[in-house]
């Protein structure tokens, strides 16, 4: 056995991978609960693309059979039922999860120098996500996959010029029909997963060059022993292995009593009027995307205009790649700045979480002026931190990581 | 600082506003009431399919049904599904339930082919069935004579007026729509919500037929992973036993 594993290290860099990654690959001892979820969203990718390999298997990319072909799956497929909810509730648990990874790097700066190009591999992940998320939810070819599909690409309609071509183009048919469906289906169970295996793997690699922040934003690399080890790190392996597998199992629970429980989350994960197969003669009275949308949805039904709506809602989620140079403050952690950075902060993860609940509400008028009053908070959010952060009184930061 | 835990509270009191199982979208319907229904009482099941068969089946359809998937799980022989449930001589046991009613013939009677069935309680939600069903009432404007409170100028006749008697429309202390039975029918109102629920719950788990199997394996995946999560713990704690704090 040994013997075979030299002859093939002799031939393929598997040891030496495993020690610049892994056993070898030195990360901050001090990581907290915020840093589980770095690992949980790999998780969950594996068990999008096992659990999507399976339903593949069953499913029917056609407008006349998709939506009989997913309720096949839940019915007569051997263990159909399972497969289908850990994908459906997989794609929740994919933003519930890459939504706090986020936010733990707006609280500990992790975005920050020399850590940028980590953050833009994880916003070009999340955008890829969008579209998988987006496209994956018309394959089951309901009213909600429908109609939330037809208005979303009805907005690259609103682009002057090139707008309604454009739309053409991505539909492949003057509405939502066969010819989308199909094109999705492609693109969501071959090009977008291959994209974000990619991404991810620069996301990775971005991070093991310059080694992990940690919830003290202390840099571990000043300080190190004689073997030229950070005093202050530990190997990822064994020690962040183990422990990010408690995270996992602690995760799959939870995941679990969502599968075995609750797989519509009382209409959150799926929709109600997703069990009506698609009709494109009858639009649902009510259309909402998906809860992870639903953000970026009220702010773009808080701008009168259209094209400006469109224009405001892309902005909002463009404005995040930017976020390294918008924050001139050099300190990373939220545990050494200002007050005031604090309360902003907060002012932000609130107005998130509130328009993402207006993003589900039918449209009244007093709701418009909370979404206009919520999208102003999430923009001022950038452009406060820019204007702050630049003189922003700090607390010292220490040399060593002590907690 | 004070402020800012009091942000903090405030995000997670709305994570927890959007979180809870509430209906999410399409607004709520006013005046549903809860369903009385148990997916653990087989017997009920096996009431609710027998009316489900006897009822609705005439008009409607259950397209993604089958027989013998209704035997399996409430617990009837093929011999007795052919019985009780199936209706016609050439209707094999694999196969689907189908309106006993020609889509052509439905069209002239009610103006619209009567809706397939067999996600309705998914797609609506077992309270609104089981509101819907006991919402009929008198209304002579009607083609059908009959109004629903919960389906306004529904095309659906009150299949259940014998057992239910009939409802007229009146208005409550609030001005509020309120329904009172005029004229008893041949079950009291208790006797006719236990068989409304019957055929709410017989719906519910048409639906979603998994939903029998997936709540008593939860219980085992989640034991599994109790007893895991306790060694990877213990594991864990002594791996990093040695790391100062």
């Amino acid at each position: 056995m040994n013997k075979l594993f030299q002859w093939f290290d002799a031939r393929l860099p598997l040891s030496s991978f495993w020690n610049a990654h892994l056993s070898g690959y030195y990360v901050p001892k001090n990581f907290n609960f915020w840093y589980f979820f770095g690992s949980l969203a790999l998780t969950v990718f594996v068990i999008q693309i096992v659990s999507g390999i399976w339903l593949t298997m069953n499913y029917k990319p056609s407008a006349a059979e998709a939506f009989a072909s997913v309720e096949y799956i839940m019915r007569d497929v051997e263990w159909g039922w399972l497969i289908r909810y850990m994908h459906s509730t997989g794609a929740s648990a994919f933003f519930i999860v890459i939504y706090l990874h986020m936010l733990r790097g707006l609280m500990y700066g992790s975005y920050k120098n020399p850590r940028e190009l980590i953050w833009i591999f994880g916003m070009l992940i999340y955008v890829v996500l969008m579209a998988e998320a987006f496209m994956g939810y018309l394959l089951p070819w309901g009213q909600m996959s429908y109609w939330g599909a037809q208005v979303i690409i009805s907005l690259f309609g609103a682009i002057p010029f090139v707008g309604p071509d454009l739309a053409l183009w991505i539909r492949g048919d003057y509405v939502v029909g066969d010819a989308t469906l199909n094109r999705f289906f492609a693109l969501h169970v071959i090009a977008l997963p291959l994209i974000l295996l990619f991404l991810i793997g620069g996301h990775v690699m971005a991070l093991h060059e310059v080694g992990s922040n940690n919830p003290e934003g202390i840099d571990i690399k000043k300080h190190k022993d004689a073997n030229g080890k950070p005093l202050d790190g530990v190997a990822f392996h064994p020690y962040y292995t183990i422990k990010d597998l408690v995270g996992v199992v602690v995760f799959l629970f939870f995941f679990a009593i969502v599968v075995f429980y609750m797989p519509e989350m009382g209409g959150y994960f799926l929709e109600k009027p997703n069990f009506i197969p698609a009709n494109p003669l009858l639009t649902p009275e009510h259309i909402a995307p998906v809860w992870y949308f639903t953000p970026f949805y009220a702010i773009l039904r808080a701008v009168p205009d259209k094209f400006l709506g469109v224009m405001a809602m892309g902005g909002a989620i463009f404005v995040l790649f930017l976020l390294p140079w918008l924050d001139r403050n050099p300190v990373r952690s939220i545990r050494y700045r200002s007050p005031l950075f604090k309360g902003l902060l907060a002012m932000f993860v609130i107005s998130f979480v509130v328009l993402g609940w207006l993003g589900m509400q039918p449209v009244t008028p007093l709701l418009t002026f909370m979404a206009q009053f919520f999208t102003i908070l999430y923009f001022g959010y950038f452009v406060a931190l820019w204007w702050m952060s630049k003189n922003e009184k700090t607390l010292p930061v220490p040399e060593r990581i002590t907690r | 600082m004070n402020a800012v835990k009091y942000a903090y509270g405030m995000c997670f009191v709305l994570l927890g506003v959007l979180l809870s199982p509430v209906q999410a979208s399409g607004g709520k319907v006013e005046g549903l009431v809860k369903a009385e229904i148990d997916l653990g009482d087989n017997a009920s099941l096996q009431r609710g399919a027998q009316l489900f068969v006897d009822r609705c089946l005439s008009c409607h359809s259950a397209n993604l049904m089958r027989y013998n998937r209704i035997g399996q799980d409430l617990g009837l022989s093929d011999a007795e599904v052919k019985a009780r449930l199936i209706r016609g001589a050439d209707v094999k046991i694999g196969s689907t339930m189908q309106s006993t009613m020609p889509a052509a013939l439905a069209n002239t009677a009610f103006g619209v082919v009567p809706p397939d069935l067999s996600l309705t309680a998914r797609s609506r939600g077992a309270d609104w069935l089981y509101s819907y069903l006991r919402a009929f009432y008198v209304d002579p404007a009607r083609p059908l004579g009959v109004n629903n409170l919960v389906f306004k100028d529904v095309g659906m006749p009150n299949v259940f007026w014998r057992e239910q008697g009939e409802q007229v429309l009146t208005k409550g202390a609030h001005g509020e729509a309120v329904l009172s039975l005029v004229k008893p029918g041949s079950m009291s109102p208790a006797e006719f919500d236990g068989m409304i629920g019957d055929l709410v719950g017989f719906m519910s788990y048409m639906a979603e037929p998994a939903v029998l199997q997936r709540k008593s394996l939860g219980l085992w995946v989640l034991g599994f992973l109790a007893v895991l999560l306790v060694l990877v713990f213990l594991l864990k704690q002594d791996y990093w036993r040695d790391i100062k704090k």
